[in-house]
Formats: C-alpha cells, sequence, structure tokens
C-alpha cells in the first residue's frame, strides 16, 4: 500500500552497529525517545533558569545565594540588567521550542503514530532522522549562544521588531543565534509535520478507517496541519529579521533607527502571531486528542461523542488561523478590526465547551481507574478549564487595553501552554513509558507529583493572574521601582518560593523517570488495558512494530460493550469486534 | 470596564464551578469497584447530539454574543465619544531606550514652533480636562501604560498613534512602559502629575517662558 515501504522492509532486520541503533537511526521508536531525552533535558533547563527570573522579582539585585557567584561572577552573584532579559527570552523561546514541541510532537507523534495507525515505521524515516537532527543543531547553537560576547539573546522570545531586528540595539550575536537556532527548530518541525500528515493518511492498517483513529491521532494530524501551513511563514519572517541584522535590509525597521525608509515594524507582528497564534494550538491540540483517549480508557466507556470531538478540533484548527489579531489591540490597530478579532477569537470558546461537554460525558456513568495518566489527564481539564476561560477576558479588546503585557496574560498563558501542556507531557510520559521502555514507573511516586505539582502551580499561575490585574508589567525586572506596585511585592516574593517548590518537586518525576528505566517492574505489554493497535504489541515493540500488518475491526474505544465475558474491553485487532455490531 | 469584568468574571465563573462540579462528582460517584458496568455509550445517538448542539448554541449565545455586546459597550463607555480637539489638552510623546519625550504645544497651538513645551519623564495634566496624546518611538516599540487610569497604547517608530484619558484627580501617579523595550525596560518610569486648572496654567506659562529645552523631534499633529 502506498509507499512501497513494506516491499523494501524486513520487519526483522535491525541495524548491526549500536550508533545505527541507538542514535543515528531510522527507527520512529528510536528518534521518538531521542526526542523525549533532548525534551526533557530542555524542559530541566528552561525550569531552572525561573529559579533565577523569581529570585530576581522576589529579592530584587540581591545576590543569588550558592549559585550567583559562578552565573554572574562581574556582578557578585546578582543578576544584571543586561542578563535578566537574556533569562526570560531564553526561558520562553526554550520551553515553547525546544522542551514542549520536542516531547509533544516529536516524541508523541513519532512514537505513537506508526505504532497506533498499524504501520511499521513512519512514511520518510530518513526525512524523520533529518529533522530531528536540525533540532539537535539548533540546539546546540542556543546552548553557544550563551557564550558569545554579549551573552545570549535578550528581545523576548516574541523577537518583536525593530528591538531584534536592528543591531544598534541588541549588538551582540547570540542574538542572532537564537534566531537561527529557532529557524532551524522551525524546519525540522516542518519535516514533522509532512511525515506525520503522510504517515496518518497513507499508511493506515487495513481496517483502520480514518473514523477509527484514536482521538491522540486526530490532534496530531491537526497539529502537522497547522505546522506546514504557518511555520514556513515564521521561518521565512525569521530570516528576514536576520537579513535586517546582518545584511542592510529594513524589512521591520522603521522611524529615526531605520537606515532606509519602507519598512513596517508591525508587519513582524502579524507575522510572528500569524504563526504564533496556531502554535498555542499546534501544542494543545494533541494534548486535547490524549485527555479524550486517557478519559476514555480510565473510565471504561467509550469516548463520548467522538465526531463531535473531530469535528470540533476542526473548527479549531481553521479559526486558529484568523485570530492573531488578539494580540495586537494596544498596538494601534484600528477597533473596528480588533473587534472582529474579537469575536473570531471567542466563537473558539464554542468547540471549545464542546470539548468539555464530551469530556465530563465520557467520565460520566464509567467505571473510573484514577491512575496516574488519568490524574495528568484531570488535571488537563481543571487547568484548561482555567487557561481556556482567562483566555476570554484577554480577547475583550475592551478589558485588554488594561491588562495587556501584564502578568495576566503571563498567567494565563502558563495555564494553557505551560500547565495543560506540561501534564500533556507528563500524561503521554506515564501513559507511554511501560510501552517505550517496557518497564512500570513507580505509582505513588507519580501520584506524589501529580499532586505537588498540580497544587503549586495553581498558586503559581493564578497569583501572576492576580497581580496582572493590579497592572505588574511583564518583562521588568524590578517590580519595586513604581509606587503602584509597592503594595503587591510581598507576592512577587510569595511566587519565589511557590516556584522553588514547583521546580523542586519535579525532582520527583526526573527520578522516577531515570530510575523506572532500569529499576522498574517489566511491563505487560497492555498494562493500561488499553484497545488501540500500539498495545497489542510486546513492550518494548519489535523494531519494526508489526510483523504482520494487522487488520482493524473496530473504532480505538470499545470499553464495557455488552456481550463481553472475559474482559471488559476489545482490541482493535480483535476479529470478535466483527460480531458487536459497530462500524 | 468594571462592569465589563464583573460579567466576563460572572459567566466564567460559573463555567469554571460547573465543571469542577461535575468532574468531582464523576470522580466520587462513578469510581471503579467489583461488579460496576460502566454505561456503554459512543454519545452518537439523536438525542446526545442534540444536547451537544443545543449545548453549543447555549455557549455561542450565553457567553460569546453576551461577552461580545458587554464589551462593544464597555468600548462605547470609555472611548466611544473623542473629546472635541478644540477644548482637549494635545501631547505628543516620543519614547526612547528608556525616557519619555514629551511635548506642548505651547500657547500658540502649533507643535514644533519656538513656544512648545518640553520636559522628559515628566507628564503634566489639568484635572477633569480630556487630553489626547499622540505617540511615535525614536528607536524600538515601547507602549505608554497609566495603571491608575488603566489606559495603554504602543509607540511605535514610524508611526503615530494616539489615545486620550482624563484625569478626575489631583495627585501624582505612575507612567510605566509595557512593551519590553530592552535592559533598561523597568526603569523606563515616568511620572504623570495631575494639577488643578490653575496649577497647569501657570506650570505651562512659566515653562513657555524658557522656551523649548529640545526642539529636534516632534510632528505636526495628525488630525483624525
Amino acid at each position: 500500500m502506498g509507499l512501497g515501504l513494506e516491499g523494501k522492509m524486513n520487519p526483522t532486520d535491525t541495524p548491526p552497529s549500536f550508533l545505527r541503533r541507538r542514535l543515528f537511526s531510522t527507527n520512529h521508536k528510536v528518534i521518538a525517545v531521542l526526542y523525549l531525552l533532548t525534551g526533557i533535558f530542555w524542559l530541566a533547563f528552561g525550569g531552572l533558569m525561573t529559579l533565577l527570573i523569581r529570585w530576581q522579582l522576589a529579592y530584587p539585585w540581591q545576590p543569588i545565594p550558592l549559585i550567583g557567584r559562578f552565573l554572574f561572577p562581574e556582578s557578585g552573584g546578582a543578576v544584571t540588567p543586561e542578563a535578566y532579559p537574556m533569562l526570560f527570552t531564553m526561558h520562553g523561546g526554550i520551553m515553547v521550542f525546544f522542551a514542549i514541541t520536542p516531547i509533544l510532537l516529536g516524541a508523541l507523534g513519532n512514537y505513537t503514530i506508526p505504532l497506533e495507525v498499524g504501520a511499521r515505521d513512519m512514511a520518510f524515516p530518513r526525512l524523520n532522522m533529518l529533522s530531528y537532527w536540525f533540532l539537535v543543531v539548533g540546539s546546540l547553537i542556543l546552548l553557544v549562544s550563551f557564550f558569545v560576547p554579549g551573552g545570549a539573546a535578550g528581545f523576548g522570545w516574541t523577537i518583536y521588531a525593530p528591538l531584534s531586528s536592528s543591531t544598534e540595539v541588541t549588538p551582540g550575536w547570540g542574538q542572532d543565534l537564537f534566531i537561527l537556532g529557532l529557524a532551524l527548530d522551525a524546519v525540522s518541525i516542518l519535516m514533522g509535520g509532512i511525515n506525520y500528515i503522510t504517515t496518518i493518511l497513507k499508511l493506515r492498517a487495513p481496517g483502520l478507517s480514518l473514523r477509527r483513529l484514536p482521538l491522540t491521532q486526530w490532534g496530531l494530524f491537526f497539529s502537522a496541519v497547522l505546522n506546514t501551513l504557518w511555520l514556513p511563514i515564521v521561518a521565512a519572517a525569521l530570516f528576514m529579521v536576520l537579513c535586517d541584522r546582518r545584511l542592510g535590509t529594513a524589512f521591520f525597521v522603521a522611524g529615526p533607527l531605520a537606515p532606509r525608509a519602507g519598512g513596517q515594524v508591525l508587519l513582524f507582528q502579524h507575522l510572528f502571531w500569524g504563526f504564533g497564534h496556531p502554535e498555542v494550538y499546534i501544542l494543545i491540540l494533541p494534548v486535547w486528542g490524549l485527555v479524550g483517549d486517557l478519559l476514555s480508557v480510565f473510565s471504561r466507556k467509550p469516548a463520548f461523542g467522538y465526531k463531535a470531538t473531530v469535528l470540533s478540533m476542526l473548527t479549531i484548527t481553521i479559526l486558529s488561523g484568523v485570530v492573531w489579531g488578539h494580540h495586537m489591540f494596544t498596538s494601534g490597530m484600528n477597533p473596528l478590526v480588533g473587534k472582529a478579532f474579537m469575536f473570531l477569537t471567542i466563537a473558539v470558546s464554542v468547540p471549545t465547551a464542546i470539548f468539555f461537554f464530551n469530556w465530563l460525558a465520557t467520565l460520566w456513568r464509567g467505571s473510573i481507574r484514577l491512575t496516574v495518566p488519568l490524574l495528568f489527564a484531570l488535571g488537563i481539564v481543571y487547568v484548561f478549564a482555567v487557561g481556556g476561560l482567562t483566555g476570554l477576558f484577554l480577547a475583550l479588546q475592551t478589558f485588554d487595553v488594561y491588562v495587556h503585557d501584564t502578568y495576566f496574560v503571563v498567567g494565563h498563558f502558563h495555564y494553557t501552554l505551560a500547565a495543560s501542556v506540561l501534564f500533556g507531557a507528563f500524561a503521554f510520559i506515564y501513559t507511554w513509558f511501560p510501552k517505550i521502555f517496557g518497564r512500570q514507573m513507580d505509582e505513588q511516586m507519580g501520584r506524589l507529583h501529580f499532586w505537588l505539582s498540580f497544587v503549586l502551580l495553581n498558586m503559581v499561575f493564578s497569583v501572576m493572574m492576580f497581580v496582572g490585574l493590579h497592572g505588574h508589567m511583564r518583562r521588568i525586572a524590578d517590580a519595586t521601582a513604581y509606587e503602584f506596585l509597592k503594595p503587591i511585592q510581598p507576592l512577587n516574593v510569595f511566587l519565589g518560593w511557590a516556584v522553588l517548590g514547583l521546580v523542586a518537586s519535579q525532582i520527583l518525576f526526573f527520578y522516577n523517570f531515570f530510575h523506572s528505566l532500569k529499576g522498574g517492574k517489566p511491563a505487560p505489554a497492555n498494562p493500561w488495558e488499553a484497545g488501540s493497535l500500539a498495545w497489542t504489541v510486546s513492550s518494548p515493540p519489535p523494531w519494526h512494530n508489526y510483523e504482520v500488518i494487522p487488520q482493524v475491526w473496530c473504532g480505538p474505544h470499545e470499553y464495557g460493550a455488552p456481550g463481553l465475558t472475559d474482559r471488559d474491553w476489545i482490541s482493535q485487532a480483535d476479529p470478535r469486534a466483527k460480531t458487536l455490531g459497530e462500524s | 470596564m468594571d462592569h465589563l469584568f464583573r460579567v466576563a468574571f460572572g459567566l466564567t465563573g460559573v463555567a469554571f464551578l460547573a465543571v469542577v462540579f461535575i468532574l468531582g462528582f464523576c470522580l466520587i460517584r462513578f469510581r471503579s469497584h467489583p461488579g460496576h458496568r460502566p454505561l456503554y455509550t459512543h454519545g452518537d445517538s439523536r438525542l446526545a447530539i442534540s444536547l451537544t448542539v443545543g449545548f453549543a448554541i447555549l455557549i455561542f449565545l450565553a457567553i460569546d454574543v453576551n461577552l461580545a455586546i458587554h464589551d462593544h459597550w464597555a468600548w462605547r463607555e470609555a472611548w466611544g465619544s473623542p473629546p472635541d480637539p478644540a477644548l482637549a489638552l494635545k501631547i505628543e510623546i516620543m519614547p526612547e531606550q528608556f525616557a519619555w519625550n514629551i511635548r506642548y504645544a505651547g500657547m500658540d497651538g502649533r507643535f514644533r514652533t519656538g513656544d512648545d513645551v518640553t520636559t522628559i519623564n515628566q507628564l503634566y495634566v489639568p484635572v477633569n480636562r480630556p487630553v489626547i496624546v499622540q505617540l511615535s518611538s525614536k528607536d524600538v516599540i515601547h507602549s505608554f501604560f497609566l495603571p491608575n487610569l488603566r489606559v495603554k497604547m504602543d509607540a511605535v517608530p514610524g508611526l503615530v498613534t494616539s489615545l486620550y484619558f482624563q484625569a478626575t484627580k489631583t495627585g501624582t501617579y505612575d507612567i510605566a512602559c509595557a512593551e519590553h523595550c530592552g535592559f533598561g525596560h523597568y526603569r523606563m518610569r515616568g511620572f504623570l502629575n495631575v494639577l488643578s486648572e490653575e496649577e497647569f496654567g501657570a506650570w505651562l506659562a512659566q515653562e513657555g517662558r524658557e522656551g523649548p529645552q529640545d526642539a529636534n523631534w516632534g510632528w505636526d499633529w495628525k488630525e483624525r
């Protein structure tokens, strides 16, 4: 079928040498694990940076205990005004593009797509390997950028021109390296997107119609569509910024700073958010799908309203492309245009509400098994409710005039982009770890990790929104400089300690992850009693997944069907599904 | 804007509590125990589809349309009636890294003339009189933010943007930059001095006699 992949590949072949097997491999599972480890590295890196950021905000210009002397020797251990923008810029860029994206698209996508659609590998294995190594080069460039004279990038992860596009205001080469690293990462994600779309459309096992795909795969599919549509735009915009910086063009420079006339400063924001808002959905769509699948598995009920969920994903995929203007209400945009963007933005609440409706209806009258993956899935439902609903406030043009560029925005997008998406990454890891590594993670430690993260994360991000309502601007290094912010400085101190607790509680996860690799209990093929195809193969799966491509008989969520006597679920590859009378 | 916030807070609060309540109820009531059979449904019956569609329409009307209308009202209340340019005080502000350059037209009412008054970081306005500010920028994007008055507008190089406000209490308030503009962003602080009409007149006349300290920037007032 399709691309002639099966003809060329002997399912039992494994490459001979260790390096070809573990590092320079075209096998989707190896690449997925590499993505996962790269993402986890950057997650720890970007997470630790928040400690420096929150220290500075809690105790402005005071030396950081213990590590300060090594990080900022010239200032006696205190964060400097020059270093602070680098911290929040690199934190944002790293978390969005190098931590969350590799875990949720790179690892979740690469690992689950071929297994769940019943294929032996991705449609383009070499392209897959190339996309991972683009990420590696991008990552190395990012690391190098910390050590060049002038330090890392400091114009904010949103790279607003002309702060980013004029070397008069941001002279260092670290700024260029950041943009270059991001552009390489964009190319990497784009290659991945093409691969995901092709694999899902062309390599599905016989009988696996689109209506029988797990919801995670639908989420990954729509996410990949958005990637292929919008990443070329931001990659082009990034290269245009580099041209402005080093080749003397003036795409995004205007006013007294511009070397020549004709540039448009706001054009960059349109290009950036034209990609940047879909990016939110690029990351959250797979998570929504994952939540739908996990709620079904662990409430032992079919996913409620499968078609409505997929249609809602499609609706959001389309809407995501026409809402970017809500990031620019105070840029001088015509209020009438703003009104259109406002209405399109709040319209997103309709498909989103359908997700919640279907999720809660899936739980309704289920037989709920409160496992660690389900805890994280339920955590996503909660934090995404907060994140989604506070998004409505920001979408209101009038209200946004006040809270734009304050911590209300920061708290809101951390609820959606950090809390929801990070919980999605954890839900993915806790669910798939047994399949990937053939070992179980520790259940009790997972629970503790969830509850600590859940409580602390809500403390952190809700207090951020609160100080935002008070007017606290984002990206300022020292709130005590302002009279109107003095009363809320104690909250900045509180946030510092809460973030320390949140970061420290992630040690549980790292310990659990790396300890279980060797010390975990051996995992059975189907530890969660799930019905989709991936759980029919051994844990870890054979090198090329399926010796015989399976025949699919039913949807992925057949739990508790009447007529099942020996167990309460049926696998998609189980011929008995024919007699269930299921489509 | 207060009203808009209360409406949005009420609506989203109800939605949030509903989600949390149902979630909690399910977790307590429908936990797995031996002999318990879950309901087998795909949610694709006619009833389920009608419920879903009905719910979607409810959300659309109760939240989306409702909020859009309230936002429209709030916008009209706050910025629906622009002040008469003949009566309002006109000010040009040209920020740069990391200061606010402020220009008054002076007695002749025209900008870029000899009697202009310029200040740095100190904005003086009379109480209870509408003020129209036009903004541009010398270098990067800044954002002119009056937190106590809850207004904000970006200052974009190459463009002239504008906002208006009316202070109702005398006193000194913060001016902040809301758009990251470089390493000095946090200290790009200014002061909004709201004076009585007499004090303001005296201040402007005094400054006008001294002439402009810096006449190298500014633009002809953009009437719109």
